[in-house]
């Protein structure tokens, strides 16, 4: 196991190299650099141009700009954003609850509908309840995040007026501080009365949005995952023995079946961080997603190149944990060749 | 199902939310965070408006106009043929307390001089804190421009100036020109953390800084001991939401008061519901299409005013614009006070333009370049659609127009040195002064690597933009750029296509807001009913 893990480890390194570079060069791919992205229609002086570019180290050549970058991201310097002088580490920490408090609702979401769904499907293959579900969880799967978020808002929160439109937390009737940086979290701690239940609404529409896909994709995996376990012989067994039908279906297929759903769950952390970047936009989510996209206009290349490697972090070292856990569970993954 | 319904009723009842009640909050939504609270080392409309509730200037722009009024200086003398100005200092103005500074002492002199000296002088403890890009400072040439910046007691400043420039009264109410205090600079430097100065900000301003959380909120509380127009709410929010139709969508559920960007397309609709108001001015900009006054043909004054009369510009607004564009006469918007009402537009004649060719000179078909924008600005939505439909006009006239663009570094870089033939280009004005846009048709601009991308150079009009800069009497100023307008409309160095129309939406209970031509967003005085 320790040589499985050790090998297992050994594989992010050229990941995380090819990373960097790929960051790097993506970014310097786009027109304009961080100086000529402040400038406006007066435009700059070819000295100050000159100045700020030697400041920032984008005068060197390319191969050593990308050098430099290597050697401080070898020693944990994310550097400092350009646009706002704050460490790229701190601005990362500051902002990364609240994606993670998306997520994991997102996830949430998607799990509890999705895998009662798909497997209520299975159990009724062929019906109307069966056809309804593909049909919507394919719709799911397809949806335009953008376009989704918004009909939700318009629906939901300006004709219904069920939700807030966007934000964590009601601006005008809740100020309190936010040691974690879970506004759910942070809402309890507060001991303010109604601020939890505040918060909570806050995140219905953008789980739902950012779990819609995910949804789908669970839903659809169950319906086969489970289609195949029941047609085993030992849930054939079950019933000839005259077990329930909820206990065959919820016990003894359902578990069985939910083993290539747990690997599609991890598969979706890298989507549903993907997937933040619109939520986040559309529902004034203050995550990592659309502060990325903030440095993408901005040409703030440290911020750019730093959040990208520590969201990288996270997605590889979430399926770097997925495998060795599979790794424990399966043998033959862990001597496969 | 007895359950589901309980369940269903609480889950109703948890959406639905409660609300307490709270002390008066006007609630902005704003399109984006700001890169600090420090306006001398920012460059974007969203990172002054959020420092604009906190800090004071020496002089100030009147809400709702370009008029400048006094600030922290309540009054101003100019001498010695404009190179002169002494500033004599509002007493009893008190700084605000953040959490672990409290003020010991009101505004003094010692606060300009530190907040200009900063900027200016390289070995000055904070020039290099946050990166050090004071790029307004610099844009506004005052470096070149100052002498001097001296104390002559606690609450008189002196600015000597190198050469004459009465517009330096409207630059020192720019948001650079911002008035931090000096103590609580100090205060920070002991301290070891002086890059909090422009992150915890300390002002004299209708508000004070609460607290901000980075793309979510930003929170100030009103400042009972403001000199000027006191804030009429208790608590003013920054909602940070990026997404114009989820600010539009969060003004109608009254989750914010005012929504400063509205999307064009929104307007129609926006107008017909009874809980809003939208509100709009003409921008402070210009877009235009510049003729190279170099290059022939278009060193013929005549085959400048062909290409002028060839362009259907009530088409580009109607089609372009979508109505938030106001066709221009001159180069300044009529909400300026030099602006001359009796400049007429350029008709749209495309035989009269024909004749205007043939009596230059110019054999038709005519092939020119025809550079578009890039990048939407505010002024100019859509370059390259924009181009097309001038394309097509032009076409009719005889002229072969070939669309050209470049990345918008490029683009710029290439315009300002004169490589185009035709191009379109614009300008967003800083601070209301008419210098801050005729200064783009003088001739040191037209040089490579200038301002001025029509390379147009009138010795009469540069005469008269360097004098205008003398005369502290608006009145007479006036009577210069009026000149300056007519020279310009008779030489069509360019075809001025249009300012923008900016709307903004509040909801209907909102009183005493007022938009304001150099687009910021402020809140003294305006309250919720």
């Amino acid at each position: 196991m320790l040589i499985y893990f050790v090998r297992r480890l050994a594989l992010t390194i050229p990941t995380f190299f090819a990373l960097m570079f790929l960051t790097f060069v993506a970014i310097r791919l786009v027109p304009g650099d961080p100086v000529e992205a402040r400038v406006g229609e007066r435009g700059i002086s070819p000295e100050r141009l000159a100045f700020f570019r030697h400041q920032l180290g984008l005068d060197l050549p390319v191969w050593r700009q990308f050098v430099d970058y290597v050697w401080r991201m070898l020693h944990g310097d994310f550097g400092v954003s350009l646009a706002t002088q704050q460490k790229v580490l701190t601005e990362f920490l500051t902002l990364f609850p609240a994606t993670v408090e998306l997520s994991v609702c997102a996830m949430l979401f998607a799990v509890l509908l999705g895998v009662p769904a798909g497997a209520v499907a299975a159990v009724k293959r062929g019906g109307f309840f069966d056809q309804a579900l593909m049909t919507i969880s394919l719709f799911g799967y397809s949806m335009p995040i953008f376009w989704w978020g918004l009909l939700l808002i318009m629906f939901v929160s300006v004709d219904l007026g069920l939700t807030p439109v966007s934000g964590r937390i009601d601006l005008i009737n809740f100020y309190f501080d936010q040691p974690t940086g879970f506004m759910t979290v942070d809402a309890l701690l507060s001991g303010q009365s109604g601020a939890f239940l505040d918060a909570l609404r806050h995140l219905v529409l953008p789980a739902i949005v950012l779990g819609t896909v995910p949804l789908g994709v669970i839903a659809r995996m169950t319906r086969s995952s489970m289609l195949e376990v029941l047609s085993e012989d030992y849930v054939r067994t079950a019933r000839a023995k005259g077990l329930s039908p909820l206990r065959v279906v919820g016990v003894h297929a359902l578990r069985n079946a939910l083993l290539p759903v747990v690997t599609v769950i991890g598969l979706s952390v890298s989507s549903l961080l993907a997937g933040a970047v619109l939520t986040e936009t559309i529902f004034s989510w203050p995550g990592v997603g659309h502060w990325l996209i903030d440095s993408i206009g901005r040409r703030d290349y440290p911020a750019l190149q730093g959040g990208v490697m520590l969201i990288s972090s996270v997605v590889i070292s979430v399926n770097l944990v997925v495998d060795l856990v599979y790794g424990a569970v399966n043998p033959r993954i862990r001597h496969g060749r | 199902m007895k359950t589901i319904a309980l369940a269903s009723l609480g889950l109703a009842a948890l959406l639905m939310g409660s609300t307490a009640a709270s002390a008066k909050t006007l609630v902005y939504c704003s399109e984006g965070s700001p890169e600090n609270f420090q306006p001398a080392i920012n460059t974007t409309g969203t990172s002054f408006d959020a420092s604009l509730p906190i800090y004071n200037r020496l002089t100030e722009f009147k809400r709702g106009a370009t008029q400048v009024v006094p600030g922290l200086a309540e009054s101003w003398e100019v001498a010695d043929g404009g190179k002169t100005i002494t500033f004599h200092l509002r007493k009893g103005v008190k700084f605000h307390s953040v959490r672990d500074f409290k003020p010991s002492r009101d505004f003094n002199a010692d606060d300009v001089l530190f907040s200009f000296d900063r900027q200016w002088k390289p070995d000055h403890p904070y020039a290099k804190i946050s990166g050090g890009k004071y790029d307004y400072f610099n844009d506004m040439d005052m470096p070149s421009l100052l002498d001097s910046i001296e104390k002559t007691d606690d609450y008189t400043v002196v600015f000597k100036l190198k050469t004459p420039n009465v517009a330096i009264l409207a630059n020192l109410a720019m948001d650079f020109a911002s008035i931090g205090s000096a103590e609580y600079a100090d205060f920070l430097i002991k301290k070891g953390t002086p890059e909090q100065f422009d992150q915890v900000p300390v002002g004299t301003g209708p508000f004070s800084f609460v607290a901000y959380q980075k793309d979510s909120v930003i929170r100030y509380k009103a400042n009972k001991d403001y000199f000027g127009e006191k804030a009429l709410v208790d608590d003013l929010v920054f909602a940070i939401t990026p997404d114009a139709t989820a600010r539009y969508a969060k003004l109608q559920t009254g989750e914010c008061h005012i929504n400063g960007y509205p999307r064009p397309a929104d307007l129609e609709e926006m107008k017909k519901d009874a809980s809003l108001k939208v509100i709009n001015m003409s921008g402070l900009n210009i877009a235009y299409w510049a003729f190279n006054a170099s290059k022939p043909p278009l060193d013929k004054k005549e085959a400048r005013q062909a290409l002028s009369m060839a362009i259907d510009r009530d088409a580009i607004l109607k089609d372009v614009y979508l109505g938030a564009g106001e066709k221009a006469s001159t180069l300044i918007p009529r909400t300026m006070w030099a602006f001359d009402d009796a400049i007429p537009q350029t008709p749209y004649d495309p035989e009269k333009a024909k004749a205007l060719l043939k009596a230059a000179g110019v054999a038709t078909p005519l092939d020119i370049d025809l550079w578009y924008m890039p990048v939407s600005r505010p002024y100019n939505p859509n370059g390259k659609r924009i181009g097309e439909m001038m394309q097509a006009d032009l076409a009719k006239i005889g002229v072969d127009a070939k669309l050209v663009t470049y990345e918008w570094g490029e683009y710029r870089k290439r315009m300002a040195n004169g490589e185009e033939v035709t191009g379109q280009y614009g300008w967003t004005g800083d601070n209301g002064d008419p210098d801050n846009f005729f200064f783009l048709r003088g001739c040191p601009g037209g040089k490579p690597g200038g301002s001025n991308p029509t390379k147009w150079c009138n010795a009469e009009f540069d005469d008269l933009l360097v004098k205008a800069r003398t005369i502290s009497d608006q009145a007479e100023r006036a009577k210069l750029y009026h000149r300056m307008q007519e020279i310009e409309h008779d030489e069509a160095p360019e075809l001025l296509l249009a300012h923008s129309i900016v709307y903004e939406a509040t909801r209907a209970n909102v009183t005493g807001y007022l938009q304001s031509p150099l687009g910021r967003h402020t809140f003294e005085g305006v309250d919720v009913k």
